[in-house]
């Protein structure tokens, strides 16, 4: 089958989806597919149609390749693809739209699902509105540490904690260098679990143990070395049960299919959510390969019942 | 010609996560403090041709004629194909220590040919000494900021790194006293101090004559190594030369390096040092068992090139091309930073280090920056403590007066955004900043105490 590899573009993660695609590609050649790699540029539409591909595999992550973008223009060119459909994308992307969703979807998401109060604001608000003059209010319902981050992105990018109301201003000047709105959220603590989902199956529960530095270093989640992930995680069985219901609960509210992960935090009343990422990282340390592997699924299979999902998807 | 047969494999199967994590557990220690950052992955857009990248240190390779490289090649070819593909000796050839021979000498340097070791590019050459010198939780000191490709080397060898500011005369020798004294208290010795004493990169700052004096001494009077590493000494823009470290102390104490990186070109790789007798010992066994010896293809290209008696006039270019670049980037700078904003004013080199009001994060700012398609090195590649969040690289050698007008206008752009929302979040009434001519604000640094 020939299939298009979309990688790259202009997104922050850009570097992450370079090695997602160079992963999956190898994977679809020792499969027997014929692959067709594209680093997404101005000249995707343009190469789409020359080339033909009877499915396109995104392996992108970020602003353009995992809000639904792309999504949108290959549901035109009505080439299947990976992974959610362009309005879910667009929802898991905005954390923003992803919390409306799952308030709106309330009665049918389960009773165990929580997310952790929150606040949206885009720029126009402080700059035009005097919104700064709710920052006093705002902390007193959400207490400190609070978090600050960009509506859209991913790996954690732009995502800061104020500890006092004096660390808020710059926090909010850092997030909204990622993008024009910004949440402020209460900080929940409690374990970090990673559910990755594969058509309508959970795969086993991934959880991330940080060996050093301290809880708010966000750059220890992205260095080999000091965080360590335990697949499956350790849980008790109404633990995970819990867990993998909001995790499925979820993926259903916010419209995905073919896969996503979502993220937790597992705290002493239950898993609150923190956010549901439409194109999970494929790379060697990447979270839902390691769940899929916990599962029985070598990187291939996975590689393959993706495709299957993206081409059957009423057979999911 | 026969062509190259495709391969049939273009990469090997990758490993699954477990085999991943079997091989985490054969990793030396020392790859623990190895590390790839997010920063570094930000990178990764930089190389998309719409992105001005002030990011990078690159020379101008383009400035160089290719008839004078292809006519230098040719003569290899005829001449001596057989010794240019041959190994060499560890130590390099004495033909290319002649050649160095005069590139020191340019700066008033003398050294014994048989204290210098020909290397793998200036960065082999630090690589060496503290291979040499740095045995696991040892003291080195360093520039705060310093070369940022230098941090990963001294980490690679689990050095103990302490920085020590900078202000515009370069590295503040007094606090560098305090701090011995201090280490001299806790009963460590520092294994060497390394520095780049003009035209720092990153801060572009050019240790005083006063400073260079007292270092020495001080280096003398303790019995303490100093690592100078002066890729930039001839790319002089302004002022007065300055006689090097080695120069002033005549290479007991102080191991210089050097490289043809950036008078020729950093794609040859070469580059090199000069210690004393029983420490160049040591450095020539670690280069064996590194790599056995520095290529000598593009050896034989530098010699060649020095017997066209025409690598100085080839600098010289070089330097009126990069004396325009800066001139042109500290006015781009002047137009379109915030008032709050202080950067240097570098006499030579190829650095600019800005550094903007506390409540910009450089590292944020880059993401923000990218948008506009434009690149520099947030300052924290610069400190190995997560200082520096501040501050910001940028260069000027590697491209063009208008690529450096219009990158710097992107980046002040973006910054100009950042300062009207901060004053919009705390209440602060921010006028827009006036055009005024007077006195430019050249404060690199903020003064010890001030925070």
């Amino acid at each position: 089958m020939k299939v298009a590899v979309l990688k790259g573009g202009r997104s922050l993660e850009r570097g992450v989806s370079l090695r997602s695609g160079a992963r999956v590609e190898d994977a679809l050649e020792r499969l027997g597919h014929e692959v067709l790699p594209i680093d997404v540029g101005p000249d995707l539409v343009k190469r789409l149609v020359a080339e033909k591909p009877e499915v396109a595999f995104v392996a992108m992550h970020g602003v353009g390749g995992e809000d639904g973008t792309v999504q949108e223009l290959l549901e035109i060119l009505g080439i299947p693809f990976t992974g959610p459909g362009a309005a879910a994308c667009a929802r898991c992307m905005d954390k923003v739209q992803a919390k409306d969703a799952i308030e709106l979807a309330g009665r049918e998401t389960p009773e165990g699902l929580k997310t952790p109060d929150w606040f949206a604001f885009n720029q126009a608000a402080f700059r035009e509105f005097g919104a700064a003059d709710a920052l006093g209010r705002l902390e007193e319902t959400l207490g400190f540490p609070l978090v600050v981050k960009p509506s859209r992105g991913g790996s954690s990018l732009g995502v800061k904690f104020a500890r006092s109301a004096g660390e808020v201003p710059q926090a909010l000047v850092s997030a909204f260098s990622y993008d024009d709105r910004v949440l402020l959220e209460r900080f929940v603590d409690g374990r970090e679990l990673a559910v990755s989902i594969l058509g309508d199956e959970p795969l086993p529960v991934v959880e991330a143990i940080l060996l050093e530095g301290d809880r708010y270093d966000f750059e220890a989640r992205y260095e080999i070395g000091r965080t360590r992930f335990v697949c499956p995680a350790e849980l008790s069985p109404e633990e995970e049960r819990a867990v993998t219901e909001a995790a499925v609960g979820t993926y259903r509210a916010l419209g995905c299919t073919g896969f996503a992960r979502i993220d937790l935090i597992l705290g002493d009343e239950g898993p609150w959510l923190l956010e549901a990422n439409a194109i999970p990282g494929l790379t060697d340390t990447s979270l839902l390969p390691q769940a899929a592997e916990a599962a029985g699924l070598s990187f291939e299979q996975l590689v393959e019942r993706i495709l299957d999902l993206a081409l059957k998807p009423a057979a999911a | 010609m026969a062509e190259v047969p495709e391969p049939t494999h273009r990469r090997r199967s990758h490993a699954g996560t477990r085999d991943l994590e079997r091989y985490a557990g054969l990793f030396a220690e020392r790859t623990g403090v190895m590390r790839s950052s997010a920063m570094r992955d930000l990178m990764a857009i930089t190389a998309r041709p719409e992105v001005i990248s002030l990011a990078g240190g690159l020379p101008d390779t383009s400035t160089f004629p290719p008839q004078s490289f292809a006519a230098q090649m040719t003569r290899i070819a005829q001449k001596s194909a057989a010794k240019a593909l041959q190994y060499g000796p560890t130590e390099g050839f004495e033909e290319t220590k002649d050649c160095i021979l005069e590139v020191m000498g340019a700066e008033g340097m003398l050294p014994d040919p048989d204290d210098i070791i020909v290397t793998t590019g200036g960065q082999q050459a630090i690589d060496l000494v503290c291979k040499t010198l740095i045995d696991p939780g040892d003291v080195v000191i360093c520039e705060a900021p310093t070369y940022p490709g230098a941090i990963p080397t001294l980490c690679s060898y689990q050095a103990d790194v302490v920085q020590v500011e900078c202000d515009e005369d370069g590295m503040q020798v007094e606090v560098l006293e305090q701090l011995l004294d201090d280490l001299r208290a806790e009963g460590r010795r520092p294994k060497f101090i390394y520095s780049v004493p003009s035209f720092q990169n990153p801060a572009g700052v050019t240790m005083s004559l006063q400073r260079r004096h007292r270092l020495v001494e001080l280096a003398r009077a303790q019995e303490l190594l100093v690592v100078e590493d002066n890729p930039y000494g001839l790319l002089r823009y302004g002022g007065e030369p300055m006689p090097p470290l080695y120069q002033l102390d005549g290479g007991d104490f102080v191991i210089y390096l050097g490289t043809f990186s950036k008078i020729l070109s950093p794609g040859i790789r070469l580059g090199w040092a000069v210690a004393p007798p029983p420490v160049m010992e040591k450095i020539v066994l670690g280069k064996q068992a590194a790599d056995l010896c520095t290529s000598t293809l593009t050896q034989y290209f530098v010699r060649e090139y020095f017997a066209e008696r025409r690598w100085q006039r080839y600098v010289d270019d070089l330097v009126e091309i990069y004396r325009r670049r800066r001139d042109t980037m500290v006015e781009a700078l002047r137009d379109n930073f915030p008032a709050e904003a202080t950067w240097t004013e570098p006499d030579g080199g190829l650095f600019i280090w800005a550094t903007l009001p506390d409540y910009i994060d450089t590292s944020d700012l880059l993401a923000k920056a990218l948008r506009a398609d434009v690149a520099f090195v947030p300052g924290q590649a610069a400190y190995v403590d997560g200082r520096g969040s501040h501050s910001m690289r940028l260069n000027f050698s590697g491209v063009d007066e208008d690529e450096i007008r219009e990158g710097v206008r992107r980046i002040g752009k973006v910054i100009a955004e950042q300062v009207d929302l901060y004053g919009a979040l705390t209440g602060e009434q921010r006028l827009p900043e006036p055009k005024e001519e007077s006195a430019p604000n050249v404060l690199p640094f903020r003064k010890t105490g001030e925070a």
